[in-house]
C-alpha cells in the first residue's frame, strides 16, 4: 500500500496574525517528521491542520492512498493523535474510554485489542478506575492507548512526553520507533531530545525568518 | 455508520446517567415552573386553551435549559477533539440528535404527567391528537435545538445565546404545536389536524436535512 501526505503552500493566519506561511512537505510510509519551534510558533496549529482539525487559510493538505485522494471526512481512519489539549471522558474508566472509542470507530473484535494496548501503555492494572482518578501521566498513557487502538498509519504526537515519568518516556520512544517502521510519524516538540525521534525536522521559526523557504525534503 | 451513531448515543446516555449533568437540573426546572404557574393562577379559573399555551412555554424553556448539554459539555470539557478524531461529523450529529430525542421524550412525558396531575382544567379530549402533537413537536424541538446547540457551543455566552437564537427558529413549530394541543383539548378529530401534522413533519425533515448538510462546517472549527 502506498500512502502519502502532502502539504502544499500551507498558510495559517488568525485574522491579521500570520502563524506560518508556505509550509511544503511530503511524507510517505517509513518517513518521520519533527516540527520544531518556540512557544507560539504554530506547532500545534500545524499538527491540527495535518490531522484535519483545523483548515489552512491557504494551501492544501492531501492524503493519498495508492495515488487516490482520500476524502477529508475519512482522514480519521488513518490518524492516531496524542496532544495535551486532547481530553478524555473522566466519568468513564480507562477501559470504558477505549471501548467507547472502539465502538464509535466501528472496530471489530476490539476487546483483545483494548487489552493489548492497555498492557502496552502499562495501564492494564488500572483499567477499571475512573479517569477522574488518574494522574496526568496516566491520562497521557491512556491517550496513547486511544491513538494506537486502530493501528493508525499516521501517528501525530504533540508534546509527546509531557507529564510522563522515565518509564513513560521510554514507552513513547518505543512506540515512535515501531511507528516509523510501519507508518508515518509526526512529532511537534520544543525539546531538543525529542527531535531525535524523527529523521527530518521542520523548524517553524526558521520558516518564518527565512520567509517562504522550504526546509523539509 | 448506524452502530457508530448508536455508540455515541449510548456514550451520552451513560455519561448523563452517571453525571446527572442535565437530568437533575431539568426535572427541578419543570417542578419550579409548574409550581410558579400554580401560584400565579391560584384562585383563577384558567381555560384549557390558555393552559395549552403554558404547557409549551414549560416545554420550550425546559428544553432550552437541557438540550444544549450534548454539545456544550463536549466543548467545555475539551472532548470535542476525541470525537472529531474518532468518526465522521454526520455520525456525531445523528448520535447527538438521537440522545436529544430521548431527552425531550423523557422530559415531555414528565411534564405532561405533572401537568395533568396539577392543572385541573387541562382535560385532553382527543388523546391521539395530543400525543401525536407532543411527539412531532418533541422531534422538531430536538432537531432544531441540536444544531443550534452545536453552533452556540463555541460561543462565550452560551446560556443566553441558546434561547435567543432558538426562539425565532422554533416559532413556527411552537405556534403549530400550541394550536394542535388546543385542538386536542377542544376534541378535534385526527383528520382536522392534518394540516398541522404536515407542517410538523415538514419542519423536522427540513431542519434535519439542513443540519446534516451544514454540520460538517459547524463541527470543524
Amino acid at each position: 500500500m502506498d500512502f502519502k501526505i502532502t502539504l502544499k503552500n500551507v498558510r495559517k493566519n488568525f485574522s491579521r496574525l500570520l502563524v506560518f506561511d508556505s509550509v511544503n512537505f511530503e511524507l510517505t510510509i517509513g518517513s518521520s517528521l519533527a516540527i520544531a519551534g518556540k512557544n507560539g510558533s504554530g506547532k500545534s496549529t500545524l499538527v491540527k491542520i495535518i490531522a484535519g482539525l483545523l483548515s489552512p487559510s491557504a494551501g492544501e493538505v492531501i492524503y493519498q492512498i495508492d495515488g487516490k485522494k482520500i476524502d477529508k471526512l475519512d482522514w480519521f481512519k488513518y490518524i492516531g493523535f496524542v496532544a495535551p489539549y486532547l481530553q478524555l471522558y473522566d466519568e468513564f474508566t480507562g477501559y470504558e474510554n477505549l471501548e467507547i472509542l472502539a465502538r464509535i470507530r466501528g472496530l471489530k473484535n476490539y476487546k483483545n485489542k483494548i487489552e493489548e494496548v492497555l498492557k502496552r501503555v502499562n495501564l492494564y492494572a488500572r483499567r477499571d478506575d475512573l479517569v477522574r482518578g488518574y494522574s496526568s501521566g496516566m491520562k497521557q498513557r491512556l491517550k496513547y492507548a486511544c491513538a494506537l487502538l486502530h493501528e493508525p498509519i499516521v501517528l501525530i504526537l504533540d508534546e509527546p512526553t509531557s507529564n510522563l515519568d522515565a518509564e513513560g518516556v521510554e514507552m513513547v520512544w518505543k512506540i515512535a520507533q515501531e511507528q516509523k517502521k510501519k507508518g508515518i510519524l509526526i512529532v511537534a516538540t520544543n525539546e531538543a531530545e525529542e527531535l531525535q525521534m524523527c529523521e527530518e525536522v521542520i523548524n517553524l521559526d526558521e520558516l518564518k525568518l527565512k520567509s517562504r523557504e522550504q526546509i523539509v525534503k | 455508520m448506524l452502530s457508530s451513531i448508536w455508540a455515541i448515543f449510548l456514550k451520552d446516555l451513560k455519561s448523563e446517567l452517571r453525571t446527572r449533568y442535565a437530568l437533575n437540573a431539568l426535572f427541578m426546572f419543570v417542578v419550579v415552573t409548574i409550581s410558579m404557574i400554580l401560584f400565579s393562577t391560584a384562585g383563577e379559573v384558567v381555560s384549557g386553551t390558555l393552559l395549552s399555551g403554558l404547557l409549551w412555554v414549560v416545554i420550550f424553556f425546559s428544553a432550552m435549559s437541557g438540550l444544549s448539554r450534548t454539545f456544550v459539555s463536549e466543548e467545555d470539557r475539551g472532548t470535542v477533539i476525541f470525537l472529531q478524531l474518532a468518526t465522521r461529523p454526520s455520525v456525531v450529529y445523528f448520535g447527538k440528535l438521537l440522545f436529544n430525542f430521548a431527552l425531550i421524550f423523557g422530559l415531555n412525558l414528565f411534564i405532561v404527567i405533572a401537568y395533568l396531575l396539577t392543572m385541573e382544567n387541562f382535560k385532553v379530549k382527543s388523546f391521539d391528537v395530543f400525543l401525536v402533537g407532543l411527539i412531532l413537536g418533541g422531534i422538531g424541538l430536538a432537531s432544531a435545538s441540536t444544531i443550534i446547540a452545536a453552533i452556540i457551543a463555541k460561543a462565550n455566552t452560551k446560556g443566553t445565546l441558546y434561547p435567543v437564537l432558538s426562539f425565532p427558529v422554533l416559532l413556527p413549530l411552537l405556534m403549530t404545536t400550541i394550536n394542535m394541543t388546543q385542538l386536542s383539548i377542544e376534541g378535534a378529530t385526527f383528520s382536522e389536524t392534518i394540516g398541522h401534522l404536515r407542517i410538523l413533519i415538514s419542519y423536522s425533515a427540513v431542519v434535519i436535512i439542513a443540519s446534516y448538510l451544514l454540520f460538517d462546517y459547524i463541527w470543524k472549527e
